[in-house]
């Protein structure tokens, strides 16, 4: 589904900012993978979803996703088979839009023809964004008019996961979605995005910080250090690996402990 | 009375695609277009030479067409050639100026006595209320299509763009291309107004839009200000009941005396101050506060 083939990427190159970002990163994720990266700090987590996402084109390597070669496809373009959550929950919605206009645009742009500038949503469309918007439990479905920026942070960051997903992506990148939200509404969203990645069985590379998440959610952990992949572990290690294990692996690959400020070993 | 309620409603009526444009570009895709001066006198240039070449009803979709021309070309200098957003908008104005004086051949173009959309809808019996019903009808048919279209996934598209731009980024849509439909859609309007405006007056000046970016914006204030947010029904016709309330303010201003080249000013300070408002409303608030708290704590000692 994914092929990433030795990508590297250099910023402000020749400068005394220089810093090599990504340095041959390489990955494959067949359908339904759903690998969880950790990293330490300035690891290139998100520089590598920012790479896959078309922010920048790389300095070297492919990427292809689905078959396709998008090495050198524009941001918007790749956007149509990809779904991005970030971890600030204003990026993902138009807040001056109503919840329905927002879940429009999400179905229309990936649905029917790309050229098909002018058509709306049907009656049937809105029932359907009713009853998605239902599954998340949040009371939603009876606010469809109301504007986006009057949502939490966590119904935001909610709805920002079921518009990424309603028409199932090739890939979902979420960069630390749950992050800047309250444990309880971050377990919320967690749950959600279990379900409807397993629902659709949609490939998808989740950041985070939280150890314990790193092995439970998805069949592979990726760590990442000093914008490669230093560890990659999925199937029977996996299942019974701890968070302990997962650290000494790190150490021993990478040399040195896993420097993150903002780490959650529980 | 009547004579001066007609004739705001009137003039509200053809200067409203203005202010609809500006509802368009500066309220929903968040850029200050300063085309809308040179644009305006295009749409009134084009109008007035095809009317002399004796097609009134082809001058409105020729008048708008040229226009979006000039919206596409301040469009692709922000969005291809990087140039600021209200520099893009400054440079294209300057350079209709010269545009606009070739279409004319002069700097003043009469079509008295020419046949228009007014003197054809005469025949229909309107009496008096001729041009008003005929400005009434091309803008409420301009506001309900601008109303269908920006429920369209274009239309959609293009309100996304000036909300979050992030976001638009991440969900497969070109900002470059929404910004471009929206400018030149948006000019479009401005030179429909200009079309109209020359058909009405039978005579079209180099100078007719001057000004015209901040008579937009006032009456885009007025009816955002009074008539509020909401459904994008209600503020579409807000901005519309803007540009009538504007005219209004307007023709009793001319009443009470003052001299029309005034109302530039007035329109400025109208603008300015309704802009400034909200910054005005938070500063107030912070001296209250800082009044309050500074004389409790002398009480408090004392």
């Amino acid at each position: 589904m994914l092929d990433i083939v030795n990508i590297s990427k250099t910023f402000n190159p020749g400068t005394v900012n220089e810093k090599k970002a990504l340095s041959g990163v390489s990955l494959h994720m067949e359908r339904g993978d759903f690998a969880t990266i950790v990293g330490s700090n300035g690891a290139g987590k998100s520089t590598l979803f920012n790479a896959i996402a078309g922010g920048f084109i790389t300095d070297q390597g492919s990427i292809s996703l689905a078959g396709r070669d998008i090495t050198y496809e524009a941001e918007y373009r790749r956007s149509r088979q990809m779904g991005h959550l970030f971890q600030d929950p204003m990026r993902g919605t138009a807040p001056h839009m109503t919840i329905e206009e927002n879940m429009a645009l999400a179905y229309l742009r990936a649905g029917k023809s790309q050229r098909a500038y002018f058509s709306r949503v049907s009656k049937a469309d809105k029932a359907a964004f009713r009853e998605q918007l239902a599954r998340l439990g949040m009371g939603l479905e009876d606010r469809m008019r109301q504007s986006v920026g009057l949502l939490s942070g966590g119904q935001r960051q909610a709805l920002a996961l079921l518009m990424a997903t309603m028409v199932p992506p090739d890939l979902l990148l979420l960069d630390e979605h749950t992050a800047a939200l309250d444990p309880e509404t971050a377990d919320k969203v967690l749950t959600l995005t279990r379900e409807i990645v397993a629902g659709g069985n949609i490939t998808c590379l989740m950041v985070t910080h939280n150890m314990k998440n790193a092995l439970e959610l998805g069949n592979r952990t990726l760590m990442m250090d000093s914008g490669r992949i230093v560890l990659d572990v999925g199937g029977e290690a996996r299942k019974n690996m701890t968070v302990e294990e997962l650290l000494v692996q790190f150490k021993e690959n990478v040399g040195k402990g896993l420097d993150n400020d903002r780490i959650l070993l529980s | 009375m009547l004579y001066i309620v007609q004739t705001a409603l009137e003039a509200g009526a053809l200067y409203a695609p203005v202010a609809l444009a500006l509802f368009l570009s500066y309220s929903i895709l968040d850029i200050a277009d300063l085309t809308t001066d040179g644009s305006f006198t295009l749409g009134c240039a084009v109008s007035a030479m095809v009317c002399l070449a004796g097609h009134p009803i082809l001058a409105i979709p020729a008048a708008m067409a040229a226009a979006a021309a000039a919206g596409f070309i301040t469009a692709f200098l922000q969005t291809k050639l990087a140039v600021p957003s209200i520099l893009a908008g400054i440079v294209t104005n300057i350079g209709l100026y010269t545009v606009n004086l070739m279409v004319m051949g002069s700097s003043n173009r009469s079509i008295f006595r020419r046949e228009t959309i007014f003197s054809l809808a005469e025949g229909l019996g309107l009496g008096s209320a001729t041009k008003l019903v005929v400005c009434a009808v091309v803008v409420l048919a301009m506001c309900a299509a601008l109303v269908w279209f920006l429920g369209t996934r274009l239309g959609l598209s293009i309100r996304a763009t000036g909300d979050n731009k992030d976001m638009v980024r991440a969900s497969s849509i070109n900002p470059n291309f929404t910004i471009t439909v929206g400018l030149c859609l948006a000019n479009a309007m401005t030179g429909l107004s200009g079309a109209l405006v020359v058909q009405s007056t039978s005579s079209a000046d180099v100078n007719m839009g001057t000004g015209m970016v901040v008579i937009g914006l006032a009456a885009l204030v007025i009816g955002e200000t009074l008539i509020g947010k909401g459904s994008m029904v209600r503020r579409v016709l807000g901005v519309l009941a803007g540009s009538i309330i504007y005219r209004i303010i307007y023709a009793a201003a001319l009443r009470a005396n003052l001299p029309a080249e005034y109302m530039k000013l007035v329109s400025a300070i109208i603008v300015g101050a309704a802009i400034a408002a909200p910054a005005i409303k938070r500063w107030i608030g912070f001296e209250k506060q800082k009044h309050a708290a500074l004389a409790e704590r002398r009480d408090h000692r004392a």
